[in-house]
This record gives structure tokens, sequence and C-alpha cells, in this order.
């Protein structure tokens, strides 16, 4: 019998499989947590009994032939797709399999320098070289935007020995840019067009959304199915179009993928998808409710700005996913990430993210009434009892990058270690960034400028969460020892 | 035929009732409403299957709730009544001619609608010209109001359900500025007696003294409620309920009470020292 949306082949095998009770002599070795009380106890029975390894009648993640196969075909088909792969450490590893999948040492790839770190941590693996175009900013919101057609094209002018051209789709912000336009651009050019669409699960299924990659015309896409389409933590798909040859995309994936993938990531894949086939609609219309009455109370507060559809520009800033909830919050007087650690610290509300000037808050069709009434009256109260002049506050801009060394080169190159005020004029051998969003402030090979250390300085004074550099407190870097010309 | 209704008061410890017959069992957009006759309680209402309230004890509640602020301040005209969809807060206010304008929020309107239809004995002054009903979340409704009332009262369910919004910070911020400057807010206020509803208890506490300068509990026992003994906060800008008790023009007004009267409104102040302790323990 042919399978359909209703199917949701490894959540079937699995049932079967619990009911067979098989005798386990085989890892792991908690053996449905018997040999772990406490783990059982905590995390729950059913959870702990899922947790098996592969095996003939539940296949396996590097050469699924049955029930794997099965539902991968059916998340390809789902999503519009030729092939879908299930990813299981995030739409990072998705993101990254991807740009491994195209380009190679000393090749090209063309895309924004606002994308997320895992994409320069591929170049740092495979030696291609980053073509970074202007994302475009919004200068009042202090936020980059999705990189404008013209941009796109004359770097594909510049540079036509370029791979591919990679896309955000859309933004951590909600930002996308105009992505059909691209793709047709990028193909003219015999370029791929990838798109980290970490963000992006419910444009495949929700309705008035921007268009999703896949749709648009995109050779492959990362999707990090656990934001906001209902899988667990960490498990994600890589989708590919009809161009793309998948059994090697496969072996890509395989070179540094687990041989241990967990079941419970991967059939909380299956359970999602065959959610968001069926229900998907639905959900994210009870989504952009809930959003949509958030936006308009909390503009109402007055000094909040959650913006929305009004924002969008016809390029750069195409379309707005309007299942975001992002809060620009300097007319308050606070920073995004004072705003979010009062939340935090006296509401008990745990948002996404807060930069120097935005917050971000997720909202799915998960949450309640009465948790949105909270999060509106919380920043009401905030502005009430914290907001002040907001004069003299940094407004955060694009720096462009000066890219001197590949990121490969400069990762791997004889460092000596700065302290952060002496770096001016050095080249970069790590990445500096606020986590989240987890764009990099600096990449490897990037020079270090005035601004950049500035702009270290004050989102460290206002409490971002910095990572990436070797030294956690980020008082020194590591910069390229001897500096060499880039070949 | 042996009915009866039980309600775990802990994991632990459970509460029945005997039945004599169910009347209603609705499934309202927000939870299960269910409505009984017992043999000992009177009629009974539960929400989600917790007891709201019983014929036989309800008055203990109502009262309490009601007669401590009004009795601290005679000027009180404007009051806000959060919850309370059987009306039982709203009968007592309504017995003071002083009281102009009462607005009560109630999320459910099918609570309104089944109290209207099965519980007169509190619902009977929802039709008084002066109570005006919003359905809608009490969080919601308070955040628009700015000095708009001399007392607000939250007679709300636990916090972990529907009435969690009514137990948080962003709550009693948002009533302290819906007050005027020498408004009052009563609220609901579990017990010590059980780990859970301690734990309620001294969260809210502490919210509510980082607004009001005045913030104190006071006690009473309610058969029905978990261990029988129950807490009342009194949360205020100026008035102190044990100094500015104004006995002789309460007592002028000859209502008539089961429970309450001015003798143990100073007596209702003194409390144990477990609740005294933890009081002192709650901070966030």
């Amino acid at each position: 019998m042919a399978l359909t949306q209703q199917n949701a082949p490894l959540l079937e095998a699995l049932q079967e499989h619990l009911q067979n009770r098989v005798v386990r002599f085989d890892v792991p070795g908690h053996k449905g947590g018997r040999g772990n009380r406490e783990l059982a106890d905590f995390l729950g029975n059913r959870c702990v009994k899922i947790d098996v390894n592969s095996m003939k009648n539940l296949d396996n993640l590097y050469h699924p032939v049955s029930v794997l196969k099965d539902a991968q075909n059916l998340a390809a088909e789902a999503f519009g797709a030729a092939n879908a792969f299930f990813m299981i450490n995030g739409a990072t590893s998705a993101s990254q399999a991807m740009i491994l999948s195209v380009c190679k040492a000393g090749e090209k790839l063309i895309m924004p320098r606002n994308v997320h770190r895992s994409a320069i941590n591929a170049l740092v693996l495979c030696g291609a070289v980053p073509v970074y175009v202007d994302p475009g900013e919004n200068k009042s919101l202090g936020i980059p935007l999705g990189m404008s057609v013209k941009a796109v094209e004359q770097a594909i002018l510049e540079n036509p020995d370029a791979k591919a051209v990679l896309v955000n789709n859309p933004t951590y912000y909600g930002v996308c840019p105009d992505i059909c336009h691209i793709a047709k651009l990028a193909h003219a050019h015999n370029m791929l067009l990838l798109a980290d669409e970490a963000h992006g699960t419910h444009f495949y299924f929700g309705e008035n959304l921007p268009c999703a990659a896949i749709a648009a015309g995109a050779d492959m896409a990362a999707v990090s199915i656990h934001k906001t389409g209902g899988s667990l933590t960490q498990s994600a798909m890589l989708l590919c179009g009809k161009s793309i040859n998948a059994d090697y995309v496969r072996q890509i994936i395989n070179l540094t993928q687990t041989t241990s993938a967990s079941y419970l990531l991967m059939v909380s894949l299956d359970i999602a998808r065959r959610n968001l086939a069926l229900n998907g609609r639905e959900m994210y219309q009870k989504t952009i409710q809930y959003v949509d009455y958030a936006r308009e109370e909390i503009n109402r507060i007055g000094g909040y700005y959650v913006y929305g559809d009004e924002l969008c520009n016809g390029d750069s800033f195409y379309a707005f996913d309007r299942t975001k909830l992002s809060i620009h919050t300097r007319n308050t007087g606070l920073a995004g990430i004072e705003v979010y650690d009062l939340l935090q610290n006296e509401y008990g509300i745990q948002i996404e993210f807060g930069d120097i000037g935005n917050i971000l808050a997720i909202v799915t069709a998960g949450d309640r009434a009465l948790e949105i009434e909270r999060l509106i009256s919380a920043l009401s109260e905030i502005k009430r009892l914290y907001g002040r002049d907001p004069s003299g506050m940094l407004r955060s801009e694009y720096l462009t990058p000066d890219v001197a060394l590949s990121p490969q080169q400069a990762f791997y190159a004889p460092k000596k270690v700065v302290p952060l005020s002496k770096c001016v004029g050095k080249i970069c051998s790590e990445f500096v960034m606020c986590y989240p969003p987890g764009i990099p402030i600096l990449a490897p090979g990037e020079r270090i400028t005035a601004d950049i250390v500035n702009y270290i300085q004050y989102a460290k004074e206002k409490g971002c969460s910095l990572t990436g550099p070797q030294d956690m407190e980020i008082t020194q870097l590591n910069v390229v020892a001897a500096e060499r010309k880039d070949t | 035929m042996d009915i009866w209704y039980t309600k775990n008061q802990t994991e632990h410890v459970r509460f029945s009732i005997r039945i004599e017959k169910q009347l209603a069992s609705v499934q309202s957009e927000f939870q299960r409403i269910d409505i009984f006759d017992s043999v000992e309680f009177g009629r009974i209402m539960t929400l989600d299957g917790l007891l709201i309230v019983t014929e036989k004890d309800e008055y203990i509640y109502h009262e309490m709730i009601t007669h401590i602020p009004m009795a601290t301040n005679p000027n009180i005209k404007r009051v806000l009544v959060i919850g309370a969809g059987d009306g039982g807060t709203v009968r007592e206010l309504c017995r003071y001619p002083t009281i102009e304008h009462i607005d009560m929020v109630e999320i459910d309107e099918m609570v309104v609608q089944l109290s209207k239809e099965y519980l007169l004995f509190t619902a009977y002054c929802l039709e008084d010209s002066r109570v005006h009903i919003y359905y809608q979340d009490g969080l919601r409704f308070v955040r628009k109001k700015e000095n708009a009332y001399d007392l607000i009262l939250v007679d709300s369910t636990d916090p972990f359900g529907v009435g969690e919004g009514l137990f948080t910070k962003e709550f009693y911020g948002n009533c302290y500025k819906a007050l005027s400057a020498d408004g009052i807010l009563v609220n609901q206020h579990e017990s010590t007696f059980y780990t859970a509803y301690s734990n309620a208890m001294k969260r809210a506490h502490s919210r509510i003294k980082s607004f009001f300068p005045i913030a104190l509990v006071y006690q009473t026992h309610i058969p029905t409620y978990p261990s029988g003994h129950w807490l009342f906060g009194f949360a205020s800008k100026q008035y102190d309920p044990r100094q500015d008790l104004q006995a002789d023009w309460w007592n002028s007004l000859r209502l008539k009470t089961r429970y309450y009267n001015t003798i143990l409104h100073q007596g209702c102040f003194a409390i144990p020292n477990n609740v005294r302790d933890a009081l002192r323990e709650a901070k966030e």
C-alpha cells in the first residue's frame, strides 16, 4: 500500500518494536532504563525505552533502506523537495552538509555577512572562500536585512567562478530576501542557490507567509524543524531539489554524522512532519493570530516597536515573517538585552534573544493566550518601572568586513594572543559573536577595526552573552601572528 | 447508589463529599465545569475537578475577602473584582450602598451562566445596576487601567491553570497602577500547610511586597479548602487594616454577617508562627 502523509513510518515501526518486547543485547547500555533508574525516573519510562540503536526493522540513518527511507521520502513530499535528509545535529549540521556538498577548498561562496556561524564554520572545514554581500540595514532598528537583488547580482558578476549563493530565509529577525528573483539570477549564472532556513519551517505549511526556499527554486535548504515545527531540539532536515545528487550529499553527511543517530530525535521529525502536513495550516494560523494580537497590544504600550509588513521595501526587506514577534526596544531607553534580562529575572519569562536594540519572542501554536497576556503585561511593567531617556544609546550598525584571509587559513594560521584594545588592525583568527543570535561580529580572517572593538566592549557592558574566542572572558583575542597574502 | 466527589488536596491526601446527584457538566473554552447536589455541603461547583464553592461554607470566603477592606476604608466607591464568576464576592459588595461602581472580570462566561442558573445563593446580585461584567483575561483588563479603582479583589482559583496569570509580578504591578493613591488590593492567598500551596503563597507575598508599602496576610478557616486553614493577602498604599479599622462606621451599617465581625477583623491578622516564618522566608 502506498504511504501517504497520514503515515508515520518510523513511529509505526517503533511502536511495533516496543510491542515485540525484543530482548536487548545491544547498545545503549541503559537497556531501556533498567540500567539507570535515575535516568528513567527523570525522563520517563517511555522516553528511555524508545532510546534504541539502529537495527534491521528500524533501519539506519547512514544507509536508509526501509522505514527511515520511507519517512524521509514522506518528508520530501511534504516539503515539496526531491529529497529530504533527517539531521540529528541541528540545522548547523544541515547547513554545513549543504555547503560541503557544493564547495571545495579555494572555491567561492557568495553569502550575506549576517549568516549563522555554522555557515562560516563550514568554510573553516572545507577551505572555501566567502564573498560577502552587504545584507543592507534598517538603520533605525539596527537590524541587518536580506541583501538586495542588485548587490547579489554585482557579487555574481564580479565572481563568475563562484559555486553558489547562500541566503537567509528568513533572518533571525524575520526578514526575507527576494528569493525567487535571486534563485533565477544564480541559476542564470550556473550557480546553485542554497538557503539557510533554520527559522523557516513554517513557510512550507502556513498561509500568507514568505515564499519557502524550495518552492522558490532553491537547490538546497537547511531547515531547523525543532525551532518552529515541533520536533525535539537538535533535529533538523536538509532538503534537496532535483538538481542535486542526493547520494553524494548522503556521503558528505556521513563524513561527520554519528553512526548512532538518536531515535528520539528521528521519530520526533517523523511525528512533526505528519503533524505539519496534516495540521500545519491551522497551527500557523493560530500563531499569526497570537502574534498579530501581541504586536498591536505591545505597540499600544508605547516605547516598544513591534515591526511588521510595513517595513517591506520590495528588495532587501522583500517579505516579513509575520510569526516573528521582533520588538525594537531602544526608545524605552533599554537595550534589548536589558529587557531580555528583566523578563527572565523579574518576571520568569524566557524569550529567544535580546541584542543591542531588539528582542525576539518565539510564538507558536503551543502557546496559550494567558502566556501572551503575561508577556505583554510584563513589557508594559518594564517600561513603567525601568524605562528611561533613550538618548546616548549605541545604535548597532553594519560593519563592512575586511576579509584578509579565508576562514580556514586564518583559523589554522600561527597565532598570538593580544588584549582586545590592542587588536585594531590585526587579522582575527577566531569567531566573536553574541549568542543568540549567533551572527559573528568577527569571523576568522577578518581585519579588526576600532568600530568592532567598541561594539564588543559595549555589548559586554550591556550584558550580551559573547561567545567564540578561546578566552571565555573576551578580554583578549587570538590574531594571526604573521600575515601572509591570501592567494 | 454511592457517588463521591473526590479532590486530591495533594498527591497523597484526598477530600471527599458524598454526592446526591449531578446537575450539570459542561466543557467551556477554558475548563470543565461541574455542578452537584451533595448531602452535607448542599450545592457545589467544581472547575476542572477543583472545588470552587459549596453552599454550606461559601459565606466564610466571600465575607472575609470583602468586609476586611470595606471596613478599613468607608470611602471605597470603585471596585474591581477579578474572577469570582459564582457571584459571591459581588453579592457581599452589593450590600454597601456607598459603593458606586463594580467591574467584575471573569474569563469564563459559562461559569457565570451556570452560576445564575444553579447557584442563585451566590449569583443573585450579578444583575445589580452597579455591576458591570467583562468576560476577558484579568491580566489584560487590569493592564489598561490607571488610577481607576479604590479596591481590587482577586478572587482567583489556584495558580496552577486558568488563574496562573493572577499570581504573577506583572499582574500585581498592573494592579498597583490601576489603584488610586489610597487603593487596597485583597487577594486569595493560598495557605501554608501543604508544600505546593505554601510555595505559591510565598511567591505571591514577595511579589506583592515589592510594590505595596503595606503587605499583610490574614487568616480564616474554610472547611472544604485544603488543610482548612486559608489566607488572604491585604496590600495597600496607605491604610493599615489593623489601625484604620472603622468599627463604629461598619457596625452602624447593621450588615448581618455569619462569619465576619469587627473583633474578628483585628484578630485575623494575628497569624501563627509557621505562617509568619513562611512570610519571612518569602523572597525571590
